[in-house]
């Protein structure tokens, strides 16, 4: 069944290409109902799945012999959450697309497309086939950005693609590096990510390898400080692009890193993983400090991602399991609520406004014109200062417990990056939404008033802020599938020595 | 031996001929008045039939396994030979198909038997393991190659780079036969395998090393290598679009099959080495040099190009030196490897031209400006310009990326220790530069509008068939690299 989740995308790519050129409101249905599906299968893949802890088996077939690699899906608990997370994004990012008017059917298409690599990452368990994946998600991304994108938009997209297609080529060399050296331990050629995190391969090569592939990696999750392309991309983005790119693609980054770096080159990691959590840390306190003085809306939530990814990439570092288990559920917790703060930044006030710029913003009282957009954002800000009984709290409390087991000075750090975080939501919504600057009735709003929010919007909002709710309250749902897994065979090797 | 087998044995080339002939016949006669696209058309038809039975036969022969070798080695008969001269056949079919919608020359029967030429060449260079027929059959291409270039009688930059090419192309066949000559004399012999038991056992004496670097010459000017690659931005540029497609592909194809033979076969022993912090005088860091130069010039230099002729022009340089990693992996896997990878380039590079030519010919040159807004005025031309384009770029699941990755994962795997990943990085970093300037094509197709209501492109049917099959075989080949990888 979660097999279906790629078909489906991209069935409804080639769907959407046979629709006439005019029709955009056949293509919007068409796009949200292969979404809906998609994420269906996901939701039954993912509860039939009956062991979490162990890698199932989806589909296994031998796909170029010479160099062992295999057509192979399969899922563990892992790449259940980031499946669930692919459809709730999908879903949502449509919903908060219901206007694209410009060239709707190509929009939806590229849309569909890049979800569909992100579906296949997420499920591959050879290191080609996620390769492939990873990088069919690469020029969709560019698209989407440089014709639909505002602000800077042909720069933003252009810089998003090298940043990407650089980190796959780091990655590639350590593929090939680690393939050749594997064969010659294996007997035979193998890209099996199983088989390949069973190799011992030496503590040299990993030394030099691990950094390169991890890097390759980390470079799409936003690691300070090669994240520049995060906030210029999320900035230039559509309002579904940069909910993917922050929801989703980003993920794919942090995935990678966990799934391929780190499970093939233990002793690698356990070589650099100072500098990792201290390149994480830099992120979340960096990402933080620049959200606050930002003048544009979107940079805001855009230097936020970096910030709240630093927690990812921290948890990873810490290389306990309460760690890796926080930030397997961060990934999750944070492309639900950047999903959502994109949705209300880009789509209900940018679009309705056409500014971003704080100043404006200050003026109109948005919070007043579009209550509905002013709460959902309070919620979402409250959701990402990790307020307990959203899902943020539960996946940086985790991060930070792990953390500080291993780097208590760097912990303290991270705890400071948090407090800045209240700091800029706050003036995000107080500039934003609810300022106290005296309103300046200008002649283009009072002649054209804005638009109601309607109702796709409204069930975008209440989707994501329930998923997030639901994860705050109830972790369990996810951890029950987290922990297994971490706890697991596959990640032993990782693990060893590792306290907690 | 007598002459009968012979013939059989040399009857794809025997066919090639015969239609080249009956092209140039039926053009003088039967066609004599008619409209050049009728006349193209049917010309291009009939030599397409001449090739698909050279095709065919030689796909049947392959299943015998059968190998001969005539003449001490002037010809040769062996599956993964003929195999190549398939290939060779389906490129130079393509070709036709392109260029049948051509408009540069009335000159049709001249122009498709030339084209036919070249081929007979490329397949007996191909098909011999001798100094001489390989001088003889390089230079029956080459001289093909440079009318080619001169075809379009309306256009001085065509006579330019006819010239560039030839003069060029005349000094690089003065250089090989230099080196030629003095192999014979070190060795006593012409024959490829003779030639690596004569000299053995006698190091790199000066001679030696004068013929290497001699042959290194005359073949780096043959695949545009960097720094004897200077003919080729003009020669594509001013070439007729199908001459190009040609010479970036076919010619390709059978010159790093040579290529790599003379030195895994000829050149035994003296290889040296070029691992990194290993460095052991020899023909493979001669190449190394010359590849990695290729790869950084030619991408590079790409960059900056406004015209897409002549950036698929360094964007070919810069290939060149991908696959002379394949040449000094010096073992079967990277021979396998380098095959798969040119023989995909070729396709592709075929396809890239095809594209190029439609739009050149609608909006009158092929600036980077007029393939803006590609995208509303063709869909289906700016959907198969991205597969191609993209597939150069190395991007999944197409075949170029496979390409590169049997390619370099064989040169690493090559020698113990991972010696040669310092040339392999540095041609993976470059080919992240190059997906820059493939990118820029497609930013002007898919990204920017046409400049005002400019009208729809109306693509030949032959070229959108033969472009819709290429973009359809880089796909396949890309997801099931086996169906090509059997044979090799």
């Amino acid at each position: 069944m979660l097999a279906w989740t790629i078909y489906i995308s991209f069935i409804g790519v080639l769907v959407l290409m046979l629709l006439p050129r005019d029709n955009a409101r056949a293509a919007r249905i068409v796009a949200l109902l292969t979404a809906v599906l998609g994420c269906a299968a996901a939701f039954v893949g993912a509860i039939q799945q009956t062991d979490p802890g162990k890698v199932t088996e989806i589909t296994r077939i031998s796909w170029i012999p010479t160099i062992g690699a295999q057509y192979y899906l399969a899922a563990d608990g892992i790449s259940l959450v980031l499946v669930i997370l692919t459809g709730l994004a999908a879903v949502t990012g449509i919903l908060f697309s219901w206007n694209v008017e410009k060239r709707t059917k190509e929009f939806f298409a590229f849309y569909l497309a890049l979800i569909g690599g992100v579906y296949g990452v997420f499920l591959s368990f050879d290191l080609l086939l996620l390769f492939v994946f990873y990088e069919l998600t690469i020029i969709p991304k560019y698209f989407l950005i440089a014709r639909w994108g505002s602000t800077r938009k042909e720069y933003g997209a252009m810089k998003l693609a090298l940043y990407s297609f650089i980190g796959s080529h780091l990655v590639l060399i350590g593929m090939i590096a680690a393939w050749v050296v594997a064969k010659g331990q294996l007997g035979h050629a193998s890209l099996n990510l199983i088989e390949l995190s069973q190799v011992a391969f030496p503590v040299t090569f990993q030394f030099w390898v691990f950094p390169l592939v991890f890097l390759g990696f980390a470079i799409l999750a936003g690691m300070w400080p090669f994240h520049t392309w995060a906030p210029t991309g999320h900035v230039a983005a559509p309002t579904a692009g940069s909910m993917l790119l922050a929801g989703v693609v980003m993920k794919l980054g942090a995935y990678g890193c966990l799934r391929v770096a780190m499970l093939m080159f233990p002793e690698g990691v356990r070589e650099w993983q100072w500098a990792i959590a201290a390149l994480a840390v830099g992120g979340i306190v960096y990402g933080a400090g620049v959200a606050l003085v930002q003048k544009d809306f979107k940079f805001v939530i855009g230097y936020s991602s970096v910030s709240h990814m630093g927690f990812v990439l921290l948890g990873l570092a810490t290389l306990n399991s309460i760690g890796l288990d926080g930030a397997v559920l961060q990934m999750f917790s944070h492309g639900i609520i950047a999903g959502l703060l994109f949705g209300v930044v880009g789509r209900m006030v940018y679009d309705r406004t056409h500014t971003r710029d704080f100043n404006d913003l200050e003026k109109m009282h948005v919070g007043k014109l579009l209550p509905f957009a002013g709460i959902t954002f309070v919620i979402a800000g409250v959701a990402s200062m990790g307020l307990p009984g959203f899902s943020g709290f539960v996946a940086e409390l985790q991060v930070l417990m792990g953390a500080w087991a291993v780097f208590p000075k760097l912990t303290i750090l991270a705890g400071v990056g948090i407090v800045v975080g209240v700091a800029y939501t706050l003036r995000a919504v107080q500039k934003g939404f609810y300022s106290d600057v005296p309103a300046e009735t200008s002649g283009h709003l009072q002649d054209h008033p804005m638009e109601p929010i309607s109702i796709p919007e409204k069930v975008g909002a209440v989707i994501l802020i329930a998923a997030s709710l639901a994860i705050g309250l109830f972790p369990s749902l996810l951890m029950n599938w987290i922990e297994p897994c971490v706890k697991s065979q596959l990640f032993e090797r990782l693990l060893k020595g590792g306290s907690l | 031996m007598n002459y009968l087998q012979l013939l059989l044995f040399a009857a794809p080339e025997t066919i090639v001929v015969l239609t080249m002939l009956a092209v140039l016949g039926a053009d003088l006669t039967l066609l004599r008045g008619k409209s050049v696209a009728t006349r193209f058309n049917f010309g291009a038809l009939l030599s397409l039939l001449g090739c698909g039975a050279a095709a065919i036969f030689l796909f049947l022969r392959l299943s015998n396994q059968a190998t001969f070798d005539f003449f001490g080695g002037m010809l040769i008969l062996h599956p993964t030979v003929d195999f190549i001269k398939v290939a060779i056949l389906v490129l130079t079919g393509f070709t036709l198909l392109i260029s049948a919608a051509g408009k540069f020359t009335d000159h049709i029967g001249e122009y498709l038997s030339t084209i036919l030429l070249a081929t007979v060449g490329l397949m007996f260079l191909v098909s011999t393991e001798d100094l001489l027929m390989i001088f003889v059959a390089l230079e029956l291409a080459s001289l093909s190659l440079y009318i080619l270039t001169a075809f379009n009688q309306h256009n001085a930059k065509s006579h330019e780079a006819a010239l560039k090419y030839f003069l060029f192309g005349g000094m690089s066949a003065a250089f090989l036969l230099f080196g030629f000559s003095l192999l014979y004399g070190v060795s006593g012999s012409t024959n490829l395998r003779e030639i690596a038991t004569g000299i053995a056992g006698r190091g790199l004496d000066p001679l030696l090393l004068v013929a290497i670097v001699m042959t290194v010459i005359g073949f780096g000017f043959k695949v545009a290598a960097v720094p004897f690659h200077l003919w080729a931005p003009d020669a594509y540029e001013g070439a007729p679009t199908p001459s190009a497609a040609f010479i970036g592909s076919g010619s390709k194809v059978a010159s790093f099959f040579i290529l790599a033979k003379i030195f895994t076969l000829a050149f035994v022993g003296t290889a040296g080495s070029s691992v990194w912090h290993g460095y052991i005088a020899g023909w493979s860091p001669t190449v190394a040099v010359v590849a990695a130069l290729s790869m950084v010039l030619g991408n590079l230099t790409a960059i900056v190009q406004s015209s897409v002729k002549r950036l698929l022009a360094y964007s070919a340089i810069a290939h060149a030196g991908y696959m002379l990693l394949g040449v000094l992996g010096n073992n079967p896997d990277c021979t396998k490897g380098l095959m798969f990878y040119v023989i995909t380039y070729a396709l592709t590079t075929i396809g890239a031209f095809g594209v190029v030519m439609v739009v050149e010919q609608a909006t009158g040159s092929d600036a980077l400006d007029n393939f803006k807004g590609l995208s509303r005025r063709a869909p289906g031309l700016a959907l198969c310009l991205m597969i191609f384009l993209l597939s150069l770029g190395g991007i999944p699941p197409l075949a170029g990326f496979i390409g590169k990755f049997f390619l370099f994962s064989a040169v690493v795997g090559a020698t113990g220790k991972l010696g040669l990943l310092w040339l392999v990085i540095l041609g993976i970093a470059m080919s992240a530069v190059s997906f820059f300037y493939y990118l820029r094509v497609l930013k002007a197709a898919y990204v920017q509008d046409a400049a005002e209501a400019a009208p729809a492109i109306k693509v030949p049917s032959l070229t959108m068939l033969a472009l819709v099959v290429l973009a359809a075989l880089v796909i396949l080949l890309g997801c099931a690299p086996g169906l090509l990888m059997q044979y090799l």
